[in-house]
C-alpha cells in the first residue's frame, strides 16, 4: 500500500499534474478570498468555501482521471494484480495518493484563516468544521472518480464522466425541485451532497454528515475492488 | 514447482484454454510453444493469478493461486507479453517501486544493483523508461520479474524486440536461471524454445497437442534420417528385408494405401544413403516401390504438423 501511495505521489509531482491542480486550486480560492474577504472587509470565509465547492467538482476528476485508466492502458495493472499486494491495498493506495494531493491543496484554507487572524479573530469552529467537510467531500468525489477510472482505459472518458457526475451533484437541488414525484425527490434529497456539505459550513459537526461522506468513500472503493474482481472472473 | 491441473478458461461460448494439465519440476525449463492466439498468454495469466480460471487449479510450490494468492504470488516472477513499465519513472525508481510492491526482504540497494548488473541495464539506471529502446524496456521488464529471486519464473515471449546478440544473452541467462528456478517461457518461435528448454509443450487452440522432452521432439534432426516409402507386397517380407539393410535403425508401417500396398517410414543413420539398397532389396523380393520420399522431419515440420492436425480435427468435429 505504501509503495503504491509513494508511486502515485511521485507520478503527480514528477509530472505537471500536481502543479497544475495546485495552481488552479490556489488561483480560484485566492480570487474568491480576495473578492469576498479582503476587498469587502469581511472575516467570513463561508463564501470562499461555498464557491470552491464548484471548483472542487472539476478538479477532482483531473486528479483521478489517470488513476486506473492509465494502468489499464499501459498494462501496468498486470504488475499490480500479480504482486502479493491485495486488491484492497492497491485501491486504498490509489485513493490515498489522490487524497494526499487534494489535502495539500486544502492547506490553503488554513493560510486564509491565518491571514484573517491578523485582523480579527476568525470563527475557528466554522473554519475547522468546513475544512473537515471539504476534505470529506473531496474524499467522496475521489472515491467516485477512481471508480469511474477503473471502468475505462481512456483518461478522457474518465475525466468527462467525472465532470458529468460533478455537474449532476452541483445541480442536484435544481434537479430535485424539477421532479414532480415527491418520492423520487425525497430519495434524491438524501443523497444531495450540497445539503451535507452546507451543514459543515455552519460550523456544526454532525455525525450523520460525516457518516454520509465516509459511506460514499467506502461504497465506491468497494465498487472499484469489485470491478477488478469481476474482470478477473469474467 | 508448478502444478497445473485441468485448467480451463471460457470466454462466453469460446474455450480459450481447454483442460490443460502439466507439472514443471524445480530446475526445469519448460517451453510453451504455439501459434499466436493459441492460449499461451491466457494460460500464463491464469498461472500468475492475473485472471482466474473457469475451472481447474494452479499450484505454486504447494500454494494454490486462488486460495492462497498472497503467498503463491510472492513466489512468482512474471514478465507479461507487454512489460508492465511505468513510463514516467527512471529504471532504478521503477525497480525500487516493484521491490516495495513485492515486499522483498533482501537488502534493497544491493539487490537492485545486482539484478541490474545481471541484466546489463546498470548504465541506463537513471534514464526515464519512456526514452529507452524496446530492447532495454524488455530487459527492464525482465529485471522486474527477477526481483526477490522468486523460485518460479513465468516469461511470456521474453525475447521479442531484442536484437540477435541480446537474444543469445537472454537465452544464456534463462538457461543459467533454470538451474535453480522453475522456468516457464513461451514463444511462437521454435528455434528459440529448442535452444533453451528441457521440455516443450505445444499448445494449439487451447489444448496441449504435444508434451515431450526437446530431445525427443527433435530426434529427427539430431542424427537420424527418415525415408517414407510406399511399397506393394507382403508386409512381413518387406519389414524383414528393410530391417536387414545396414544403417537402418527402425522401420515403421504407417498405414495401408490400398489392398496390396502400404506406407512405411524407415529411420536410418545420417551418414548412410540407403536408397539404392532399398531399391535393390525390394526388387529382389519382387515388391515394387510405388513411391520413395525423403521423409526427414525437422522440429519445425513436426510442430506445424501437430498444430495443423489439431485444426483438421476441429474442422472435422465441427462438421459432424
Amino acid at each position: 500500500m505504501s509503495a503504491i501511495l509513494k508511486r502515485e505521489l511521485g507520478s503527480f509531482f514528477n509530472s505537471a499534474t500536481a502543479y497544475v491542480v495546485m495552481a488552479v486550486f490556489f488561483f480560484f480560492s485566492g480570487f474568491f478570498f480576495y473578492a469576498s474577504c479582503l476587498a469587502s472587509d469581511s472575516a467570513n470565509l463561508s463564501y470562499v468555501y461555498s464557491n470552491m465547492f464548484f471548483i472542487i467538482l472539476f478538479i477532482v476528476p483531473i486528479i483521478t482521471m489517470k488513476s486506473f485508466s492509465e494502468e489499464k492502458r499501459q498494462k501496468t495493472d498486470q504488475a499490480l494484480l500479480t504482486s502479493p499486494a491485495s486488491l484492497f491495498q492497491i485501491v486504498i493506495g490509489k485513493f490515498l495518493g489522490a487524497f494526499v494531493l487534494y489535502a495539500i491543496c486544502c492547506v490553503i484554507f488554513i493560510v486564509y484563516a491565518v491571514v484573517i487572524a491578523f485582523f480579527v479573530s476568525p470563527d475557528w469552529s466554522v473554519i475547522l468544521c468546513t475544512t473537515i467537510g471539504i476534505l470529506l467531500l473531496g474524499g467522496a468525489l475521489i472515491a467516485i472518480d477512481i471508480f469511474i477510472s477503473s471502468l475505462t482505459e481512456s483518461q478522457v472518458i474518465s475525466a468527462v464522466a467525472g465532470f458529468a457526475i460533478g455537474i449532476v451533484i452541483y445541480l442536484m437541488s435544481t434537479l430535485i425541485s424539477a421532479i414532480p414525484f415527491d418520492w423520487i425527490s425525497s430519495i434524491l434529497e438524501t443523497v444531495n451532497f450540497v445539503n451535507y456539505y452546507t451543514n459543515f459550513t455552519y460550523g456544526v459537526l454532525r455525525l450523520s454528515d460525516v457518516v454520509f461522506f465516509l459511506s460514499i468513500i467506502g461504497l465506491f472503493l468497494f465498487f472499484t475492488i469489485r470491478v477488478f474482481e469481476k474482470k478477473r472472473w469474467s | 514447482m508448478v502444478e497445473v491441473k485441468n485448467l480451463t478458461k471460457r470466454y462466453g461460448g469460446i474455450k480459450a484454454v481447454n483442460d490443460i494439465s502439466f507439472t514443471v519440476e524445480t530446475g526445469e525449463i519448460l517451453g510453451f510453444l504455439g501459434p499466436n492466439g493459441a492460449g499461451k498468454s491466457t494460460t500464463m495469466n491464469m498461472i500468475t493469478g492475473y485472471i482466474s480460471s473457469t475451472s481447474g487449479t494452479v499450484n505454486i510450490d504447494g500454494c494454490d493461486i486462488l486460495e492462497n494468492p498472497k503467498e503463491a504470488k510472492s513466489k512468482i516472477g512474471y514478465l507479461p507479453e507487454i512489460p508492465p513499465l511505468y513510463l514516467d519513472m527512471t529504471v532504478r525508481k521503477y525497480l525500487e517501486f516493484m521491490f516495495d510492491l513485492k515486499r522483498v526482504s533482501l537488502p534493497k540497494r544491493e539487490h537492485i544493483s545486482e539484478i541490474m548488473k545481471l541484466i546489463k541495464i546498470t548504465d541506463v539506471q537513471d534514464r526515464i523508461i519512456k526514452n529507452l529502446s524496446k530492447g532495454y524496456k524488455q530487459r527492464v521488464g525482465f529485471a522486474q520479474a527477477l526481483l526477490g529471486n522468486p523460485p518460479v519464473l513465468i516469461l511470456d515471449e521474453p525475447t521479442v524486440g531484442l536484437d540477435p546478440k541480446q537474444i543469445i544473452e537472454i537465452r544464456t541467462l534463462i538457461k543459467s536461471l533454470g538451474k535453480k528456478h522453475t522456468v516457464i517461457f513461451s514463444s511462437h518461435v521454435l528455434s528459440e524454445i529448442s535452444a533453451t528448454c528441457d521440455r516443450i509443450i505445444v499448445i494449439s487452440n487451447g489444448v496441449i497437442v504435444a508434451d515431450a522432452k526437446t530431445s525427443e521432439l527433435s530426434s529427427s534432426i539430431s542424427g537420424e534420417q527418415k525415408l517414407a516409402l510406399e511399397i506393394e507386397g507382403s508386409q512381413s517380407t518387406i519389414l524383414n528385408s528393410l530391417k536387414n539393410i545396414s544403417g537402418v535403425i527402425r522401420v515403421k508401417k504407417m498405414r495401408d494405401t490400398s489392398e496390396l500396398s502400404s506406407k512405411y517410414v524407415v529411420e536410418y543413420q545420417k551418414n548412410y544413403d540407403i536408397r539404392r539398397e532399398v531399391f535393390n532389396a525390394m526388387s529382389r523380393n519382387n515388391c515394387p516401390i510405388l513411391n520413395m520420399q525423403n521423409g526427414n522431419e525437422t522440429l519445425e515440420e513436426s510442430f506445424l504438423k501437430l498444430v495443423s492436425q489439431d485444426q483438421n480435427q476441429k474442422e472435422k468435429g465441427g462438421k459432424i
